[in-house]
C-alpha cells in the first residue's frame, strides 16, 4: 500500500479528475446534472461559472466572430487559473487524450520500442507552428480552424455526446505515439499542449530538483513525456521552469531518492545563480 | 567556389554544409511543411464547412456566421428535452462537433421557454431572434421553411391526408388547406396542403407527421428552399414592394447589336425574287 502510494499517488489522482470530469459532463448531458455542462470547449458550473476554452476562443477571434461576455469571462477563468497555478496541468490532469497517449508511452517502454527508436525525427516546435497555422487559417476561412479537426475536441465530445467515428481519431494518435513517434501526439504537434505552455509559462506550482539527493538513475527522464525540461537532473537545484512540463509529477513518483519534489515556484533560487558547493 | 574540382574528386570529399546553407534549409522545410500542412488543412475545413442542407436550433445565426460563432460545447443539446438535437459526430459528414436536427427522426416540439437558446454560451443561438417584445416567443424561430413535393403527397392526388395541417403547431397558419374540385372523379375535392413562407418555423412536426413512405413535405433551410425575385421584377400595386426597390442601383448595358439599325426583314422582299 506504500509502495503504490509512493509510486502511483499523482497518477491516481490524475486518472481521478480525468475520468472524474469526464462522468460529470456526461452526467450533464445523460441525467441532467448542472454541477458540470458543457464540454471541454466550453462549459458552466452550477449554470453560474462559465468557463472556455482560451485556444479555441482566440481561433473564433482570429476567424471574426463576435465573442459574447460570457465566452471571454470563462476564457480569461481558464487562463489566470493555469497562469497563476495549474502551468501546462489542464494537459496531464483533464485533457482525456492523455491517458490514450499515456497507454502508448508505456506500451513503447513496455515493448522496448524506445530501444530500436533511440532518436525522435521531429522537432518539439511544430505545436507552435500549428499554433500559427491554425489563426491564419481561421482568418482564411471565417471558422475556428483547428477546432474542426481536433481530436482532443472529438474524443472528449465523443465520450459526453456520442462517439461515431471518433474512435478512429483515437485510435490513430495511439498509433501515432506507439509506433511513429515518441510522444508525438502531446509532446509535438497538439497546439493545445503548445497553448498551455506559453499561458502556464510563469505559474506557481512547479517540480523542484534537489541535486543533492539525486544518483542519477534517469528514471524520472524516462518517464517524462516532456523529457527536455528535466535538463537540469543531477546539475542543478532548480525548479522545472520549463512551461512544456505538465506537472503530471510522475518524476516525482518514480524518483527513488526524494531528489524531486512539488513545491511553489522559489522566485529567489531561480532567478539567482546557483552558488558554488563548498562542503563537498 | 571559383576552384572547381573535376567532378569525381568533389564526390568523394564529403563535406558538410555551411551553417547559412543548413539555416537556409531548415527555413525551406519548415516553410514547405507548413505549406503543405496549411493546404490539406484549409482544404479539409473549406469542404465541411460547405455542407448547407443544415438545419439549426432555433435562433441560429446565418450559417456561416454560425460556423464562426459555435463552441461546439452542446449545451443546447443537453437543454433540448426531446433530444431533437444533436451534435454532428465524425462520420456524419457534417461540420463537426456543431448542432443539427432531423425532424424526420425527431422535430423541434416548440418548447416555449426555448431551454436550448438561453444555455448558448457563444450567441451563436440568438435569443433576441427568438424574443418578440423581449418576451421568448418561439413561433417567431426560423429553423427553415417547409417545402411540399407534390408529386408524392397523397392529397395532391385526391386522397384525403392533412396529417401534415393537423401536426403544425401554427395550425392553419403555417399550412392551410386549399379545396379544389376533382375534375377525375367530379364529384370530390381535393384538399392540398399550402405552405406560408412567412409563418413556418421549420420545426418540422409536419415533417415528422407526414404519412407517405419518405416525406412529402420536409423542412429546409430557407435559402435553399427559397427563390429570390431580385430587384428587377416588382409587385407595382403594391407599396410596400416598392420599397425594395430602395437600395437598387441602376446599370445602362450598351451591347454590340443595339448600335446596329435593325433589319427590316417584312419590308426588305428584294432576296426574294
Amino acid at each position: 500500500m506504500q509502495h503504490l502510494y509512493d509510486k502511483y499517488r499523482f497518477l491516481f489522482l490524475r486518472r481521478l479528475t480525468q475520468v472524474g470530469l469526464l462522468l460529470l459532463y456526461m452526467a450533464g448531458n445523460y441525467f441532467g446534472w448542472t454541477l458540470l455542462m458543457g464540454n471541454l470547449s466550453s462549459s458552466s458550473i452550477l449554470e453560474l461559472i462559465p468557463l472556455s476554452d482560451p485556444y479555441a476562443v482566440l481561433q473564433m477571434f482570429a476567424a471574426g466572430a463576435v465573442l459574447s461576455t460570457n465566452l471571454l469571462i470563462g476564457a480569461v477563468i481558464i487562463v489566470l487559473f493555469y497562469f497563476v497555478i495549474g502551468g501546462r496541468a489542464f494537459c496531464s490532469w483533464v485533457c482525456p487524450v492523455n491517458m490514450i497517449t499515456d497507454a502508448a508511452n508505456s506500451l513503447r517502454r513496455m515493448f522496448d520500442f524506445d530501444k530500436i527508436q533511440k532518436k525522435q525525427p521531429a522537432s518539439r516546435h511544430i505545436r507552435y507552428w500549428i499554433i500559427g497555422l491554425s489563426l491564419i487559417i481561421s482568418m482564411a476561412f471565417g471558422v475556428a480552424a483547428f477546432e474542426f479537426i481536433s481530436p482532443v475536441s472529438m474524443v472528449h465530445r465523443g465520450i459526453i455526446f456520442g462517439l461515431g467515428f471518433g474512435w478512429a481519431a483515437m485510435l490513430v494518435i495511439f498509433l501515432f505515439d506507439l509506433f511513429v513517434l515518441k510522444n508525438g501526439w502531446c509532446g509535438h504537434v497538439c497546439p493545445i499542449g503548445g497553448f498551455y505552455s506559453i499561458i502556464g509559462r510563469f505559474s506557481l506550482l512547479r517540480v523542484h530538483h534537489n541535486e543533492e539527493h539525486c544518483t542519477l538513475c534517469m528514471k524520472c527522464k524516462v518517464v517524462c513525456p516532456e523529457s527536455q525540461v528535466l535538463h537540469m537532473i543531477g546539475k542543478k537545484s532548480i525548479p522545472v521552469l520549463s512551461g512544456e512540463c505538465t506537472n503530471c509529477g510522475r518524476c516525482v513518483e518514480v524518483c527513488d531518492d526524494d531528489a524531486l519534489e512539488f513545491s511553489i515556484r522559489k522566485f529567489a533560487e531561480a532567478s539567482t545563480p546557483q552558488p558554488l558547493k563548498e562542503n563537498i | 567556389m571559383s576552384n572547381r574540382l573535376p567532378d569525381k574528386e568533389r564526390k568523394m570529399r564529403k563535406q558538410p554544409v555551411s551553417y547559412r546553407r543548413a539555416f537556409l534549409l531548415n527555413t525551406a522545410r519548415a516553410i514547405g511543411l507548413a505549406a503543405m500542412g496549411g493546404l490539406v488543412w484549409s482544404a479539409y475545413v473549406d469542404e465541411v464547412r460547405a455542407s448547407e442542407l443544415l438545419l439549426r436550433p432555433p435562433g441560429a445565426l446565418k450559417e456561416e456566421a454560425f460556423l464562426r460563432t459555435c463552441i461546439k460545447c452542446g449545451m443546447c443539446v443537453e437543454a433540448c428535452p426531446y433530444d431533437t438535437l444533436m451534435l454532428a459526430k465524425p462520420g456524419d459528414q457534417k461540420p463537426l462537433g456543431t448542432p443539427y436536427f432531423v425532424p424526420r427522426e425527431i422535430p423541434c416540439y416548440m418548447c416555449t421557454d426555448i431551454p436550448c437558446v438561453p444555455v448558448c454560451p457563444s450567441g451563436a443561438l440568438d435569443v433576441e431572434s427568438v424574443s418578440t417584445d423581449n418576451k421568448l416567443d418561439i413561433n417567431s424561430a426560423d429553423m427553415g421553411l417547409a417545402v411540399i413535393d407534390h408529386e408524392s403527397c397523397i392529397a395532391f392526388w385526391g386522397i384525403q391526408c392533412d396529417a401534415c395541417y393537423r401536426a403544425c403547431p401554427l395550425l392553419d397558419v403555417a399550412i392551410t388547406v386549399e379545396y379544389e374540385k376533382n375534375a377525375r372523379t367530379g364529384k370530390h375535392a381535393f384538399l392540398k396542403p399550402v405552405v406560408h413562407a412567412d409563418a413556418c418555423t421549420g420545426c418540422g412536426l409536419c415533417e415528422h407527421a407526414c404519412v407517405t413512405e419518405k416525406a412529402a413535405i420536409f423542412v429546409l433551410p430557407r435559402e435553399v428552399a427559397m427563390g429570390k425575385a431580385g430587384t428587377h421584377y416588382i409587385r407595382g400595386w403594391d407599396k410596400k414592394d416598392e420599397q425594395r426597390l430602395e437600395g437598387a442601383s441602376s446599370r445602362t448595358t450598351t451591347t454590340e447589336i443595339s448600335k446596329k439599325s435593325a433589319v427590316d426583314s417584312l419590308n426588305d422582299t428584294g432576296d426574294l425574287y
